[in-house]
């Protein structure tokens, strides 16, 4: 098979929507027989928790984000009311996060979308390599039981190690 | 007589579901058999055939049928 025989993230995000493209990339690129290794660092560090429940959206400071009612008649559901909210009241009023969170929950459910911790299931049952960066562990405070079984905890260069060779591998930075 | 050896129905998945359930099914498969699958999502179609670009499998067959998207992949 020609092109691309791994796949190597480094993943940086650590909100509910950012949870996504690196999992389905990830569990993606193994059904299409290549290999992938998942760094993840910084904030990405949130994906590999058990707890996956402090994963939120954050819609201050992010105009791009429509905000559609997962819920109602169709009417209801079709208004986008980003536009019609100020920023600054996306900022300060409290829960607001927590409403927006909730609402992409159910959007995903309405959609046949997976959870995030059911793509993270299926990355680990094809066999995809996590690494967590130990210096960020340390920095955030985390212990090494607070994040998933089969994660390996390494530096920067184990991640370029894995890269490895340019010419057969993908990397992506997420 | 079906002209598959299995079947998986993917209604109602959205990406990359149908994809990574194909894969799961296949993998279990005998070379040379017939997997049907069927999906809603609009994108499986160039999907699936870009899953078996890249995996070697067979794309037999890929139509509509019924308001569903109907595939038919031969393991190699």
């Amino acid at each position: 098979m020609a092109g691309t025989e791994k796949v190597a993230m480094i993943c940086t995000k650590g909100t509910l929507d950012w949870a996504y493209p690196p999992f389905i990339l990830g569990s993606t690129a193994v059904a299409l027989d290549k290999e992938v290794s998942m760094f993840f660092t910084f904030y990405g560090l949130n994906l590999l928790l058990k707890d996956t429940s402090k994963l939120r959206v954050s819609p201050a400071g992010n105009p791009g984000m429509p905000m559609k009612l997962p819920y109602g008649p169709e009417w209801l559901r079709k208004i986008d009311w980003a536009p019609k909210l100020p920023n600054l009241f996306m900022n300060n009023m409290p829960g607001f996060e927590w409403a927006a969170s909730k609402m992409m929950l159910q959007s995903t459910k309405n959609h046949g979308v997976a959870s995030v911790e059911e793509l993270r299931e299926m990355c680990q049952e094809f066999e995809v390599k996590f690494l967590a960066c130990q210096m960020t562990v340390e920095l955030f405070g985390y212990e090494h039981s607070d994040f998933i079984d089969g994660v390996e905890f390494v530096g920067a260069s184990t991640f370029f190690d894995e890269a490895g060779d340019a010419s057969k591998t993908m990397t992506l930075y997420l | 007589m079906a002209d598959f050896d299995q079947e998986l129905d993917a209604s109602g998945l959205n990406c990359p579901l149908p994809i990574l359930r194909t894969k799961k099914t296949i993998t279990k498969m005998e070379a040379g058999q017939v997997l049907r699958v069927i999906a809603t999502d609009p994108g499986s179609v160039k999907d699936i055939e870009a899953f078996c670009n890249q995996t070697g499998n067979e794309l037999v067959s890929s139509g509509e049928e019924g308001g569903k998207f109907v595939f038919m992949i031969k393991k190699s």
